[in-house]
């Protein structure tokens, strides 16, 4: 009855806490401007089936791909037996599920099967991330938390998975003693043979307490995963699924038309506009911004990417920039994002909901101008992105603050839109003089 | 050797229509290596006879370079005039020999009330080619190795991978796809506007660094399909001493070669 408590008690508190740390990112990312989306909601159902449930984008490269395959499949099947655990412990049943018979013992045989890829997975990936010189771990944004960050979540898998095993393979003899309490029930093709026999001429209580130990582990163990997600890289597990469903579905070559701009250029340019049509300024309004100087002034989608980005580097391995030796890299962009949006995030709670400017913005103090300018837009991050996030959109969004609100675009780059400005293209010649190629040798 | 082109204004004058509008770009206009393009481009579609018509000096900036420097507002008041002039000869129908101004045109001028049908050249020169409208014999390749780098804005931009390659598979020559092409292609380093400024301090330029790549495969030629990868990758060809021996040429120009127009 004691332990059923005490299951109840840190199955809530777990919950709760969960729940909190998602309720805040949420805010946070609502903290960006709307946007219109393209694609009907089918479209977008397609692309997150491919992209976040089938990772067609990882196949780029093909062992990784292959371990992440195992290991994402593995742990969310072997979560089916995180249901069963929930039960047992809420009402102090032992398996619950026993009573499916042979469906039970396929269904525990398989998570012992995959339990055992899952760690076989992880170990190779501590060892290829921390042993061979793999470029994409390293570079300037991999900083220790973030290193330490993946060496976390693959450790943490591997006792989750051990503890598995161990919790069955104790089990397993138990049920062979006729030990009361333990009804027969599972298979257990893995922790039978690997590891039933380190515990061999164990006592009962010996392997009660064994088995006993493991499950606590493992159930607890799952629940303060499940609280470091939000903080960690990981998250992407579960922020890979919305995202990839917001996915831009248009050309990746076309940039958003501000539409803030184009109200402007037509009251300009066109004589029939009626500049009373639009309505006076409200004084009490904040004042409208062109471009992005903090994270409140991108859209929720981009906060969303920040949020989803697994920092696996994929994007900056493709920058030509980067790849040349620049400063530029898009998982630092998408990293700065993040700091940036928990940092205004941890402002707002300190300040009973509102936040206080702290003379700090995301341009500038996290993202450079010599980051920002050395970007050729490429597309080859957003396309070697596995979970469809778009570095892009960010720099572009920080380019257009720079240039529209502090004029601070590079010395050439102003003499190109004065070119364009006066003569109708970026170079100075002059427009009456662009048929002259028809008639000259 | 001058062409003999009519702009809009022109046929409209004489009550006729063109079948598209040939929009001949900056580079085209003014950069002297991307004039070649423009004519050989312009001799083909005469040589298929195709009823085309440029804007000649009502032509300006589609304004990507300012868009992708950040400059919104200069973008759209281009786009605005530019759209006024396109919709006032009603055109329908638009050809290019730039990747930018056909990224620009048509994704980003529908929204703001300039929708056409634009084609990126290499489209257009395969569709007349497959028509029949235009012939070539592509025997003067025979024997060359020619391989293609993908602009970013016809390739990852665009998703528009193939038509270039069908043309040079019509030239009777080797292809050779580089180690990064495709949805993979490495960019030559010029979009984004960064034709228009120096690099930011780094290890290596980036024309230099896709120039080695194509290097790499040895070729006789390489084909681009966009004026500013042209003067990239033939900037990184001199860089390298090799313009003696690897030519960079625009698809139009490997095709009028093909067709017997140089
Ligand atoms: S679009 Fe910019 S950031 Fe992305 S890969 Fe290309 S150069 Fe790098
Ligand atoms: S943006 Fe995408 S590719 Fe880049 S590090 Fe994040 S998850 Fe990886």
């Amino acid at each position: 009855m004691i332990s059923q408590i005490l299951f109840a008690i840190a199955l809530g508190v777990a919950i709760y806490f969960f729940g909190r740390a998602i309720s805040k990112i949420r805010r946070n990312i609502l903290l960006g401007k709307d946007l219109i989306f393209t694609g009907t909601p089918k479209d977008r159902m397609v692309t997150m089936l491919k992209v976040a449930f089938g990772q067609t984008k990882m196949s780029a490269r093909p062992i990784p791909a292959v371990l992440h395959f195992i290991v994402y499949a593995g742990f969310l099947i072997i979560n089916i037996e995180v249901l069963e655990i929930i039960i047992d412990g809420l009402f102090g049943t032992h398996r619950v599920f026993a009573f499916l018979g042979p469906v039970y013992n396929f269904l525990i045989g398989s998570f012992e099967i995959l339990a055992f890829l899952v760690f076989v997975a992880c170990v190779i990936f501590l060892i290829r991330r921390n042993t061979l010189k793999i470029k994409r771990f390293f570079g300037r944004e991999m900083t220790a938390w973030p290193k330490s960050d993946a060496n976390y979540i693959l450790i943490i898998e591997l006792l989750l998975m051990g503890a598995f095993l161990k919790m069955n393979a104790a089990d397993y003899l138990l049920q062979g003693m006729g030990a009361d309490h333990y009804v027969k029930a599972g298979s257990y093709p893995i922790s039978s043979w690997l590891v039933a026999p380190l515990m061999s001429g164990l006592s009962e209580g010996a392997l009660i307490m064994i088995e006993r130990g493991a499950w606590w582990f493992h159930i607890l163990g799952i629940l303060a995963f499940l609280n470091y997600l939000p903080y960690s890289k990981h998250f992407h597990i579960v922020m890979a699924f919305p995202n990839t469903y917001f996915s831009n579905l248009k050309s990746k070559g076309a940039l958003t038309n501000m539409a803030s701009v184009k109200k402007e250029v037509e009251l300009m340019m066109d004589p029939n506009a009626d500049p009373y049509a639009v309505p006076a300024p409200d004084a009490n309004a904040e004042p409208q911004r062109f471009g992005a100087k903090d994270v409140q002034d991108l859209n929720w989608k981009q906060l969303m990417n920040a949020y989803t980005c697994t920092e696996c580097g994929r994007c900056t391995d493709e920058c030509p920039a980067n790849k040349t030796g620049k400063l530029l890299s898009p998982r630092s962009i998408m990293m700065d994002t993040r700091d940036r949006l928990e940092e205004v995030g941890k402002n707002i709670d300190a300040n009973k909901g509102v936040f206080v400017d702290d003379g700090k913005g995301l341009v500038h103090d996290y993202i450079s101008k010599e980051e920002l300018w050395a970007c050729t837009t490429c597309n080859a991050c957003t396309e070697a992105c596995p979970i469809n996030i778009d570095p892009l959109s960010i720099i572009i969004d920080l380019r257009r603050y720079l240039v529209l609100e502090e004029s601070a675009a590079p010395q050439e780059l102003n003499m190109m839109s004065t070119n364009i400005e006066n003569n109708g293209a970026p170079w100075q010649f002059s427009q009456s003089d662009r048929l002259k190629w028809a008639t000259e040798d | 050797m001058s062409v003999n082109v009519k702009t809009i204004a022109e046929m409209k004058a004489q009550g006729e229509s063109p079948e598209i509008l040939f929009w001949v770009g900056c580079a085209g206009s003014f950069d002297d290596r991307a004039k070649k393009i423009t004519k050989a481009f312009a001799q083909l579609l005469d040589k298929a006879e195709v009823k085309y018509a440029v804007l000649g000096t009502e032509e300006s900036c589609t304004g990507d370079p300012a868009k992708r420097a950040g400059n919104e507002f200069l973008f759209q008041m281009q786009a605005f005039s530019n759209i006024q002039v396109l919709n006032m000869y009603d055109v329908k129908k638009i050809v290019t020999t730039c990747p930018h101004c056909f990224n620009t045109l048509k994704n980003e001028y529908p929204e703001l009330g300039g929708k056409y049908e634009v084609l990126h050249h290499s489209q257009f020169l395969q569709q007349i080619l497959e028509d029949g409208r235009l012939t070539i014999e592509g025997g003067s390749f025979k024997g060359k190795k020619i391989t293609f780098h993908d602009p970013c804005y016809l390739g990852r931009g665009n998703g528009i991978y193939e038509a270039p390659r069908a043309l040079i598979e019509k030239l009777d020559s080797e292809m050779v796809e580089l180690k990064r092409s495709r949805a993979n292609g490495l960019c030559c380093g010029a979009g984004g506007a960064q034709m228009f400024k120096e690099a930011e301090p780094g290890a290596k330029e980036i024309n230099i660094e896709r120039t080695e790549e194509a290097l790499e495969v040895q070729p006789d030629i390489i084909a681009a399909a966009c004026p500013f990868c042209n003067t990239m990758m033939t900037d990184g060809v001199k860089h390298f001493e090799k313009e003696s021996k690897v030519k960079v040429y625009d698809l139009a120009e490997l095709v009028a070669k093909a067709a017997d127009l140089k």
